[in-house]
């Protein structure tokens, strides 16, 4: 690869549509296995060692940091193939609090591997939010492959969305796991438009241990031409007075298939857990009633998708 | 004029008669009521003018501004300027009031649905930004349904029911905008069984068993609707009087 840092920086940036950030806003971007650029603030901690295709990272939020902007990362890899492999720790200390956007890209992609595994650690009172957008090309062409394991401690929160809806994924395999502690809340969504070919298996679990600990799963899939999907979805519930949901709903168009598998289990009697799935075509009341202000059926069911991917 | 016109409507399904010969006029600019009894064929009328699936099998014909809306699709006829307020609204995920309320409008803007949404007594700040969603319920959602018809601008507004599922305190802006929809010309269909809706309307029908059994002044048919349909002595069976219909238009 010929191109410089900074040529690579600002592609990467500008297939994200990313503008120039503010100094108070903390900002990572990372390219195949190098970090290319890193501004963090106070009480943000962010160590990174490259190995031959990814980057190991270490990431602290110190004890009783409020980080009031959200911090930005971009991975990504602008070359046709390659390998991205990203192993992450993340530990937000007691009382912290932080919002991360991850902005992942892979514009031009033909055979690329972006591999994760991570581990978050949310201690005792503290919140993490981490939203993850993917900004494919037109034709797929990357495996998307994150495993993520999520102890949420006493009196934390934690939530997480993985958005993926603009250009085909290729291979999609989440799998996200997380276990509460008491009054500990988890927040799990996943919205994604499967194309072409697209392969999408989503594992998502949430493990209420302690007493009033929450747990909400939340999958809403569209799938069009030739997709596939299947979504696991699981909530234990162990803690007494525990509560959980499960929402999946999947929309599928032309030759696509969805399968949605949620599994509920309460192991006492005081906790409460619900699911509710939904897999078919439009849902035909949504679709008679924007037929009946004029809209046709192709537009009418991209606002239906749009409202549900929302 | 006649914005509507219905000729011979017979309607079955599965062996069963829903609409058996129905012909009525529906004139232009006018507030029109058809009543009758539950199960009286009412909203299968509805459906079946709007064109819904499951409503298009029908013999006889339909005739918007003149010309036969039987082989056109839902879109097809809303675009033609007909449109329906389903009697029970359905709920969108993540579609904002905004984008419902100018789904069926050519020229969009803000104003337009502040205006929509305060025609249906709603304050637009509040409102705009909430999802069209379970977190409505089904009266806040049935009059942001009315609010996106009336940002639509339709010639004629088929209305199932304008009055299920709202409160006490919130009727009044449903009986204002159909008023406004008559001062602008725009015709509309109530579809109802509530004597304070039907005095909304300028002419009426009764309709029981799928067959039109009475039509005229609204007076002249709600006496024979509460006369002899409420409480119901023949259970979906008309009693056609001799002439078939008791009153002229």
């Amino acid at each position: 690869m010929n191109k410089s840092k900074d040529e690579l920086l600002q592609e990467l940036l500008a297939s994200i549509s990313q503008h120039k950030m503010p100094p108070d806003v903390a900002h990572i971007e990372i390219h195949g296995n190098e970090v290319l650029n890193a501004h963090l603030v106070p009480g943000l901690e962010v160590n990174s060692k490259s190995f031959e295709d990814g980057v190991n990272i270490n990431i602290r939020v110190i004890k009783d940091t409020k980080i009031k902007n959200p911090v930005r990362f971009c991975f990504g890899l602008i070359p046709e193939n390659g390998i991205q492999k990203l192993n992450i720790n993340t530990v937000i200390e007691e009382n912290a609090s932080a919002t991360f956007i991850a902005s992942c890209t892979f514009p031009n992609a033909k055979n690329i591997q972006h591999l994760m595994d991570a581990t978050i650690t949310i201690e005792k009172g503290a919140s993490f939010s981490y939203f993850e957008r993917h900004i494919h090309g037109p034709e797929g062409g990357v495996t998307i492959a994150p495993v993520t394991k999520v102890f949420v401690k006493e009196n934390s929160r934690y939530s997480t969305e993985f958005e993926l809806i603009k250009g085909a994924a290729g291979i999609i395999e989440l799998d996200y796991e997380a276990e509460c502690e008491k009054d500990a809340v988890v927040d799990m969504k996943t919205r994604i438009f499967g194309r072409l070919k697209d392969k999408i298996h989503i594992k998502e679990a949430a493990h209420l241990k302690g007493e009033n600990s929450v747990g909400v799963l939340t999958s809403h899939i569209a799938l069009k031409d030739e997709a596939n999907a299947i979504v696991e979805n699981e909530i234990i519930a162990d803690g007494a007075f525990a509560r959980g949901h499960v929402d999946c709903k999947e929309i599928v168009q032309d030759n696509a298939r969805a399968r949605a598998i949620p599994i509920v289990q309460v192991n006492d009697h005081r906790a409460h857990v619900t699911h509710e799935a939904a897999i078919g075509s439009v849902d035909s009341k949504q679709l008679e009633t924007l037929l009946s202000r004029g809209l046709t059926e192709n537009e009418a069911t991209e606002l239906i998708i749009q409202g549900l991917l929302k | 004029m006649n914005i509507l016109e219905l000729k011979n409507v017979t309607l079955i399904k599965e062996g069963r008669s829903l609409l058996n010969d129905i012909t009525m006029d529906i004139w232009d600019g006018y507030v029109h009521a058809i009543v009758g009894p539950n199960g009286a064929g009412k909203s299968t009328l509805a459906h079946t003018i709007m064109g819904l699936g499951g409503y298009r099998d029908f013999s006889g014909d339909i005739l918007f501004k003149g010309k036969s809306i039987k082989n056109l699709s839902i879109d097809e006829r809303a675009r033609l300027g007909l449109t329906l307020v389903f009697q029970e609204p359905a709920r969108f995920e993540g579609l904002t009031v905004s984008k419902f309320v100018l789904a069926g409008v050519k020229e969009k803007s803000k104003s337009l649905v502040d205006k929509a949404l305060e025609m249906v007594g709603f304050d637009p700040s509040k409102y705009r930004e909430r999802s069209v969603d379970k977190t409505l319920s089904g009266g806040e959602r049935k009059r942001i349904e009315l609010a996106s018809v009336y940002a639509m601008h339709p010639e004629l507004v088929l209305m199932d029911e304008p009055d299920s599922g709202i409160d006490i305190d919130a009727i009044k802006y449903i009986f204002d905008i159909i008023q406004e929809f008559k001062k602008e010309g725009i015709s509309v269909i109530l579809v109802t069984h509530s004597p304070e809706v039907l005095k909304q309307s300028d002419h009426a029908f009764l309709i029981c068993g799928g067959q039109l059994v009475d039509k005229g002044e609204v007076g002249k048919v709600f006496e024979y609707f509460s006369g002899k349909c409420s409480p119901c002595k023949h259970v979906g069976k008309p009693e056609l009087e001799k002439s078939n219909l008791r009153g002229q238009q």
